[in-house]
């Protein structure tokens, strides 16, 4: 196997997209993205069997398209890689399942990778930005993870600083879009109408962020108040209206979106910075869907100058679910003299932040 | 030399000569597990038969029924595998390798006749209180099951009382034998025919429904 520039091929089904990425070293040929995201509107979220049978029909096309794109035969790569987790598990499992059956049709090493720390090694592959360097804090926000990560190696010293208690903050933008009345997915929604409203109209709570909460939870993050505080705020004025028929208690919608995202944002960012601090760590990387929120960009652009950390965003579409960071995590690790993976792993929907690689041989 | 696969309750693989001459089957009978234990089946199924991936000219796909999530680990891995070598994938119901197996045996011990004009049904467990069932009566001309009627699903407490009805006898099936599969698409191959479509037999659809307006919290 080429281990100084090898030829990967990814495969992530973690949830609504199946993401085929081809790499070659740090050097990214094709990320190829099918998304089953239009089935799930009408259920106003992720249904994860929806989700598995679209990635079993969509693997195939999608690794089709990657490899026209990338001009690279199936016969020229090094190493499979797939995600083994965390994710959705019927949705793991067809990748899986279809990553260990390639790599063994083409007498290819398997490489089992975790999908959070893939999260990270998006970034490599951003060509316009300087080497990532280490330490690093990471964020990643996405509709099914919130987490802040610390870390020393991308290959070997990932530790996990906290995560969200329940919502994750995508499903929080979800959610509160359907209470205002707003499609799925709510981020992109949530974000255009709070373009006109006063994020500081409603003082929505910041979750774990008390006094009391840094004990135990200073890196955690909690949404489900806060949206449940945005579902009372709505009733109330709804309350209101009934009662006095003749005064305008209609619904500010930008102004509630406004500030329902600015309580998101200002706990993201202020917790990702307290740990850059408390870490003595001048940087921070983020990463996951929910990146795509202008808002959270720019606060974390400007507070993080403010407080003389480097902010590094990689491309969205890099950011979002996709298979060419499985494959860059992959080509990483067999960079750095890693063994491949066995044959014998499975989806792992809570695998922990610290296993990067599954399943390595002896 | 033809590669069949099928996850539709445990796992299995086989290798099978394209004259239907068996040269390996190996299986977990686990029903889950199932993304844990393909890639080792299938370098098994391979090695037991001395050949190699480049020795394989079709993969045989149990398309189920099923459980819905370990079927698609079979389904994904027959795909892949085919993919990754150029060679086509053949699909297969999976109830046709049990029906398959069920008249062969009779045929080894000298009761085919009694059954070939015999209506069977294959049941196979489907959960939530419910069957799979496919109902056959003996072989056609290309030696392969002959399907009375399509897989469908029952519920467990009718399936005896429809089945008695229709004077149909009743064989149920633990496992999926993956080199009867690999025959039937064999002999599908030999025949120019194709025996099932191309995806995945659900029998049901995913069970969500569309959320109403969202739940009032209170004040
Ligand atoms: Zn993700």
């Amino acid at each position: 196997m080429n281990r100084s520039e090898p030829l990967v091929l990814g495969i992530e089904t973690s949830c609504d997209e199946t993401g085929i990425g081809i790499v070659r070293g740090r050097t990214l040929l094709s990320n190829t993205i099918a998304s089953s995201m239009d089935e799930h509107a009408r259920y106003g979220g992720v249904v994860p069997e929806v989700a598995a049978r679209a990635h079993l029909e969509a693997l195939e096309p999608a690794i089709h398209a990657a490899l026209a794109e990338s001009g690279v035969a199936l016969s020229d790569i090094d190493a499979v890689a797939v995600t083994s987790g965390p994710g959705l598990a019927g949705a793991l499992m067809v990748g899986v399942g279809a990553a260990k059956a390639l790599a063994v049709s083409l007498g290819k090493p398997l490489y089992a990778v975790n999908h959070l720390v893939g999260h990270i090694a998006a970034d490599i592959l951003d060509s316009n930005a300087p080497p990532l360097e280490y330490p690093t804090v990471a964020l990643l926000v996405s509709g099914g993870h919130t987490s802040l990560l610390l870390v020393r190696d991308l290959t070997s010293d990932v530790e996990l600083l906290g995560e969200t208690m329940d919502d994750a903050a995508g499903e929080a933008f979800d959610k509160v879009a359907r209470l205002l009345g707003l499609p799925y997915p709510g981020g992109p929604q949530i974000d255009r109408v709070a373009a006109s409203g006063d994020p500081d109209a409603i003082a929505f709570p910041r979750g774990l962020s008390r006094a009391s909460d840094m004990a135990g939870h200073r890196y955690d993050f909690s949404f489900s108040g806060l949206k449940t505080a945005v579902a009372r705020w709505v009733e109330q004025r709804a309350a209101r209206q009934e009662q006095e028929p003749d005064v305008d208690w209609s619904l500010p919608v930008a102004d509630v979106a406004a500030s329902f995202r600015e309580a998101v944002v200002d706990v993201l960012v202020t917790k990702a910075l307290a740990a850059c601090r408390d870490y003595d760590v001048p940087r921070l990387l983020l990463g996951g869907g929910v990146i795509a929120n202008r808002r959270l960009r720019d606060v974390a652009l400007e507070r993080g100058a403010a407080a003389g950390v480097t902010v590094r965003i990689p491309p969205l579409s890099l950011c979002t679910d996709n298979g060419a960071m499985i494959a860059a995590l992959a080509s990483e690790l067999i960079m750095s003299g890693r063994p491949a993976s066995t044959l014998e792993f499975g989806a792992d929907s809570t695998l922990p932040v610290t296993e990067i690689q599954v399943a390595e041989s002896a | 030399m033809i590669l069949g696969i099928d996850t539709s309750l445990g796992s299995a693989v086989a290798v099978v000569e394209p004259d239907g001459v068996i040269r390996s089957q190996v299986e977990s009978v686990d029903p889950r597990g199932h993304a844990e234990v393909i890639g080792t089946l299938i370098v098994r199924a391979l090695a037991e038969a001395s050949i190699t991936p480049a020795d394989v000219s079709h993969v045989v796909a149990g398309m189920g029924p099923g459980p819905f999530t370990g079927l698609r680990v079979g389904i994904a891995a027959a795909r892949t595998f085919a993919l990754g070598r150029g060679i086509p994938v053949v699909p297969v119901a999976s109830h046709d390798a049990v029906a398959l197996e069920m008249l062969l045996h009779s045929a080894l011990t000298g009761g085919y006749e009694d059954v070939a004009d015999e209506r069977f049904a294959v049941v196979t467990d489907a959960r939530r209180r419910e069957f799979a069932y496919t109902v056959y009566r003996g072989l056609d001309d290309d030696g392969l099951p002959i399907r009375l009627a399509e897989p469908a699903l029952i519920p467990r407490d009718d399936l005896d009382a429809v089945l008695t009805r229709d004077g149909i006898a009743r064989r149920d099936a633990e496992r999926i034998p993956a080199a009867l599969l690999a025959v039937c698409g064999a002999r599908a191959i030999t025949a120019g025919r194709t025996i099932a479509s191309a995806d995945a037999l659900y029998l049901r659809s995913p069970d969500v429904t569309p959320p109403s307006t969202p739940k009032r919290v209170g004040t």
